[in-house]
């Protein structure tokens, strides 16, 4: 049985004058899954945030919220609907003559019948989760652009929303401070246990962190579906979406984008006849392990170290590689027998750990006030490649036989060990 | 053929009346919008969790303009006891100095210039707020916190001028009166006692009725105009972002000073 989802968009048309921004949208929003929605400017990303929570009603069609149309629900139960939902503005939008703590207790000095003391009590825990009580009488203007999102993230917390619509949270930052505020958003997310919606413009970090992806095009929706679906999907306008992905997986790793490394084995080795010996290797780090101790941005870093040595360490022996998933590189050995294969294999993991791993500590280093130890862990499967193997079976060969081939412990003086 | 066009497009008067028409249409749609603005923000004034607002904007816009409001009342009683002393001595009435100073000031010049200097005060800063608090998306911030923005930012505005132009207004006259007094008795060498007597016997109580309901009739214009031009600041058609704030602040002054006038006018010749 389907899961109910908790925001369901059923054929919403929104115009503007002439213009059709929302032309008969079918949406999906699951509950605790982190939601990203992309798309070109302008096809309707921040329109559809504003239906969510109101700011903007549709044409034609109906919003459910748990099944429920919106547009019928009596005023209490709209109340209460609306109460479960935060918006994080885009610049933060947070009222600038107030201290932090004026900000965060704001709301529930607004909406709700608490006491003072409840008040400042709630408003502090939440300026104590997000680590801002050094800057709790200070002004949004006297804070940094990372201090300012979290403060925005407090206040929009403080009422223990059961949804939070994030529009574009990292459009125009550095990238430690998108790091750093894509990490805080999937920390928060497994700590406070909301829904997040996001819309988000930068592909492919948002992917690291969405469960599922929405693709708006022209109004209407493109894809809608996981990244590992986004990327199976033979659809030209995904194709067109992800095309930045593959062009940045390419930039990343100096590996073979996918298409050209498929249609390399399906020329150099994929024939019936080929009776010489080939091995495949699968090369593995848990990148979302990775992301969560250091960040999106450290995580990618170190897949790009990877992956930069394992071409150039493997092409000089003539294999070739691709990134086959976010964390897995796939590498084919021509001539090579699987002993020679898993030699070859362990050669490159002790250089591997000499000279590339040791240099990962100057990235867990952007990872600011990390308080827990973590190994990073290179895993290798080794096997051999059968005469019309699809590249899809060799993986999943390769992966049964995976075992550590390398780890590093993160020393970030101190606090990463 | 040269030097034809349709009679419409000839005559003068013919494009006259369309530009007319859709000006009053927008004027009239603009006042509707300005009067369904202020009934929404009024019935909000009684919901809960005003009086801390209420009480903050009376600092702001009443407390806070009390000392340019007396000074200017100040100075407007003593021109006007000057003015009148010479006028008055022309006719051997300067006795009457005390009910000319104060009946002028009272009836017209109090209200009047009060509202005036609270416009140029309170009610340019009114809109100037808010129109940043627009254009930086804090009022859909608040919206986002189910904080209604009318009840949160206008309505407590709106109460406080309510409150506060009438108690400046009676600080204006008073200040005025001692204006009057300082010129036309401490300067020109008037009787005291006349000065007064003439102030206490010609004030009746509907002189100082009708100079608060023009004060009330100001305050909910003031603060409306002020309020509006703020608040939908993000839709003028003529400018963006701070240019917006900016053009609003200015047509809420000037609005604000024309609508006093006229609407002077029009309370006077109700009460006459």
């Amino acid at each position: 049985m389907e899961t109910m989802p908790l925001i369901e968009f059923q054929n919403v048309t929104k115009r503007f004058g002439d213009k059709t921004v929302l032309d008969n949208l079918n949406v999906k929003i699951y509950e605790n899954q982190i939601t990203t929605i992309i798309g070109k400017s302008g096809t309707g990303k921040s329109v559809l945030l504003k239906h969510i929570i109101g700011l903007l009603k549709p044409d034609e069609g109906t919003i459910l919220f748990q099944g429920k149309p919106v547009n019928a629900m009596k005023k209490g139960e709209w109340e209460k609907y609306r109460s479960t939902i935060a918006y994080l503005f885009q610049n933060n939008a947070l009222l600038d003559s107030m201290t932090v703590f004026e900000n965060v207790a704001f709301p529930l000095q607004q909406t709700t019948n608490l006491s003072k003391k409840e008040i400042e009590k709630k408003a502090l825990k939440r300026i104590e989760d997000l680590e801002l009580t050094e800057a709790i009488d200070k002004y949004p203007s006297e804070l940094s652009g990372g201090m300012q999102k979290r403060v925005a993230l407090a206040r929009a917390l403080v009422e223990d929303p059961k949804i939070v619509l994030f529009d574009e949270p990292t459009t125009g930052q550095d990238p430690i401070r998108k790091n750093m505020i894509l990490s805080m958003i999937t920390h928060y997310r497994r700590k406070f246990g909301f829904t997040a919606v996001m819309i988000s413009h930068d592909i492919p970090d948002v992917f690291f962190i969405s469960d599922r992806i929405i693709i708006l095009w022209e109004g209407r929706v493109g894809f809608q579906g996981s990244y590992e679906e986004a990327t199976t999907t033979k659809i030209p306008l995904i194709d067109e979406f992800l095309r930045s992905l593959d062009g940045f997986q390419d930039e990343l790793t100096g590996l073979l984008s996918r298409e050209a490394f498929r249609i390399h084995y399906a020329t150099m080795l994929g024939g019936p006849a080929k009776s010489v010996a080939i091995s495949a290797a699968v090369l593995n780090v848990r990148l979302n392990i990775l992301q969560d101790a250091l960040g999106p941005q450290p995580a990618v870093e170190v897949l790009k170290a990877l992956g930069e040595y394992t071409n150039s360490h493997f092409n000089a022996i003539g294999g070739f590689s691709a990134r086959y998933s976010r964390d897995q590189i796939l590498t084919i050995f021509p001539h090579t027998s699987v002993e020679e294969a898993k030699e070859l294999v362990a050669r490159f993991a002790r250089k591997l750990q000499q000279g590339v791993l040791d240099n990962i500590n100057g990235m867990a280093l952007a990872k600011i006030d990390a308080k827990e130890s973590f190994d990073i862990y290179i895993r290798a499967g080794v096997t051999e490649v059968l005469p019309n193997d699809k590249i899809e079976q060799i993986i999943e060969r390769a992966e049964a036989n995976q075992e550590i081939i390398a780890t590093h412990r993160c020393n970030c003086e101190g606090s990463v060990q | 053929m040269e030097g034809t066009g349709s009679p419409r497009q000839n005559n003068p008067l013919a494009l006259l009346f369309p530009a007319t028409g859709r000006w009053a249409i927008r004027l009239v749609g603009d006042l509707g919008a300005i009067a369904i603005f202020f009934f929404l923000a009024f019935v909000n004034i009684f919901k809960r969790k005003q009086l801390h607002e209420i009480v903050r904007q009376v600092y702001y816009i009443g407390a806070r303009s009390s000392l340019i409001v007396m000074l200017v009342g100040l100075f407007t009683g003593m021109v006007l006891g000057l003015q009148l002393f010479y006028t008055l001595v022309k006719f051997g009435s300067v006795g009457a100095l005390g009910s000319a100073v104060s009946l002028s000031l009272i009836r017209e010049l109090g209200p009047v210039l009060t509202a005036i200097m609270i416009t140029a005060r309170a009610g340019s800063a009114m809109t100037a707020e808010i129109g940043i608090l627009r254009i930086s998306e804090q009022i859909d911030a608040l919206y986002s916190m189910r904080i209604d923005p009318v009840r949160y930012l206008i309505s407590p505005r709106i109460a406080a001028s309510i409150i506060s132009f009438p108690l400046l207004t009676a600080f204006f006259d008073l200040i005025g009166i001692i204006g009057g007094y300082i010129t036309g008795v401490v300067l020109l060498g008037t009787n005291a006692g006349t000065y007064f007597y003439r102030v206490q016997s010609s004030i009746d109580m509907i002189d100082v009725r009708g100079g608060f309901i023009k004060s009330l009739v100001f305050a909910v214009i003031v603060s409306c105009i002020c309020c509006f031009q703020g608040y939908f600041c993000h839709m003028r058609s003529d400018g963006y972002g701070a240019k917006a704030v900016g053009l609003s602040t200015i047509s809420a002054v000037v609005l604000s000073c024309v609508f006093i006038l006229v609407a002077d006018y029009a309370v006077t010749s109700f009460l006459m």
